[in-house]
């Protein structure tokens, strides 16, 4: 990833910010500035989600690119928030056979690759139980 | 008066037992640990150093009190392993808990006193009026080299302080140094890891500089160790922290709640802002508490700090973790494991 890429959106990946749309009541990450159910009777807000959900599927990287090969195998899941919405994060967990669906889960501050020994190291969101 | 107004600490869930590493040196595990008072240490994940930690403890601190992000006008991390060279941990800190951009930032380096440096500072800005909150952080992913006697102890951890006039949960009645060029321990530009001298670290370094500031933090206030319900000392091992308690005067019962370095290991800057974390997680209002840290190089902070009625009204403790549910929520590493996540291991590029 790029540095000005990763910056753009270290907002997000760093406080689960996303928007809600003040409207209908629905929230969204990534944050989308036009609520597609309401479309222009949308008012879309920049909102901080709790960071606290449930495992919905999940899967199992046992060969991974070169950044995370060290970190095989680790568990990719999608997460239902608690505000409703889902996203896809990694879940850190010392034995992946302990990770089910439905698992509850919190948010955490970690580092998600670095660029090299020299280049820019990227810190985001990763979930661990709750 | 300036004081603590939350705090929060952060410790890795991986441990490696000083047995352990012994045994891949072919060193008696046993005689070690009783030599150095250290049983076992924690380890970083592999997605985990300093400004992780640094983060995730302000985040716990904010957790236990409602501080608006956006009164926090100063923020200092003081490390021995920031990630960068050059590129500051407390502005990722500050972007992560949401107190950028109107403030100021600056990474400290002081050996294992930067975090106490950071308190300082913050206090400072505080009682003249610059800010209304400041954070100071101690955290660090300490380094020790294969084999070296550090390896037994060089852990991972820290703990963050949010630093403010408004109710503190303890107030901070004074505090001093004392600093000279000592070089027990250091560690050059690009080099992974730190050298010391040895026994040197300790009568002219730890001792001298440890009974310094702790002489000259009583003698300002006028108090003596009985005054005091709790102290904490810099920690490299268990050893230090009791035999300079015994020389003051102070009790081993004392020392016992801050003392984390048995079941911790050295977290460096980590490891004086851990211990009063683990203090304040079971203090009482009026209890008062006496710190003194240690960095190489050398030098020491002392505090003396007052608990107050806040502790029970304006903060949730649980609404955190406690340092002794995180020291009792760990999973032990063998040595090949350890090596793994400390990178010891020599990949091909």
């Amino acid at each position: 990833m790029s540095v000005p890429r990763f910056w753009r959106k270290q907002t997000n990946r760093y406080n689960l910010i996303g928007t809600k749309c003040e409207t209908c009541g629905t929230y969204y990450f990534p944050p989308r500035s036009l609520c597609p159910k309401c479309r222009r009777e949308g008012k879309i807000v920049d909102y901080k989600f709790k960071g606290t959900g449930k495992i919905v599927t999940f899967s199992v990287v046992r060969t991974a690119s070169d950044k995370f090969d060290l970190q095989t195998p680790f568990v990719v899941a999608i997460i239902e928030l608690d505000e409703g919405t889902r996203l896809t994060a990694p879940v850190i967990c010392s034995d992946i056979n302990e990770v089910y669906i439905g698992m509850r889960v919190k948010s955490t501050f970690r580092k998600i690759s670095a660029d090299g020994d020299s280049g820019i190291i990227v810190y985001g969101t990763k979930f661990i139980r709750e | 008066m300036v004081g603590i107004i939350t705090y929060g600490a952060y410790i890795p869930q991986f441990r490696i037992k000083a047995d352990e590493i012994a045994k891949v040196w072919g060193a008696n595990g046993t005689e070690i640990s009783n030599g150095l008072g250290v049983f076992e240490k924690s380890v970083p994940d592999m997605d985990e150093d300093s400004l992780t930690i640094a983060v995730n403890a302000a985040r716990n601190a904010l957790a236990r009190r409602d501080v608006n992000p956006a009164d926090i006008g100063a923020i200092y991390v003081g490390s021995e392993s920031h990630p960068y060279a050059v590129k500051p941990t407390s502005v990722t800190v500050g972007e992560a808990i949401g107190a950028t951009p109107v403030m100021t930032a600056a990474d400290y380096e002081f050996a294992c006193k930067a975090g106490t440096a950071g308190i300082q500072t913050c206090m400072g800005l505080v009682k003249s009026g610059m800010i209304k909150y400041g954070v100071a952080i101690g955290s660090d992913v300490a380094q020790g080299a294969p084999s070296d006697a550090l390896e037994y102890t060089a852990a991972a951890g820290g703990a963050a302080f949010v630093i403010g006039n408004d109710d503190p949960i303890a107030e901070i009645n004074d505090t001093c140094s004392y600093s000279t060029d000592t070089p027990d321990f250091w560690r050059r530009e690009g080099q992974a890891y730190p050298r010391h001298g040895g026994r040197f670290s300790g009568e002219p370094a730890y001792f001298k500089h440890v009974q310094g500031a702790a002489h000259l933090m009583m003698d300002r206030m006028g108090t003596k160790p009985a005054d005091y319900d709790y102290a904490i000392f810099h920690q490299p091992n268990a050893k230090f922290p009791r035999n300079v308690a015994a020389m003051l005067g102070f009790k081993p019962e004392q020392i016992k709640q801050g003392l984390c370095a048995p079941r911790l290991g050295n977290t460096y800057s980590g490891a004086v802002p851990v211990g009063l974390s683990s203090v304040l997680d079971v203090a009482k209002p009026g209890d008062r508490i006496f710190v003194t840290s240690y960095g190489s190089g050398s030098g020491s902070d002392a505090f003396d700090i007052t608990v107050t009625d806040a502790i029970l009204t304006k903060i949730d403790r649980k609404a955190a973790p406690s340092v002794e549910t995180m020291l009792n929520d760990k999973i032990y590493l063998d040595y090949a494991q350890y090596a793994k996540h400390k990178g010891k291991i020599v990949m091909q590029k």
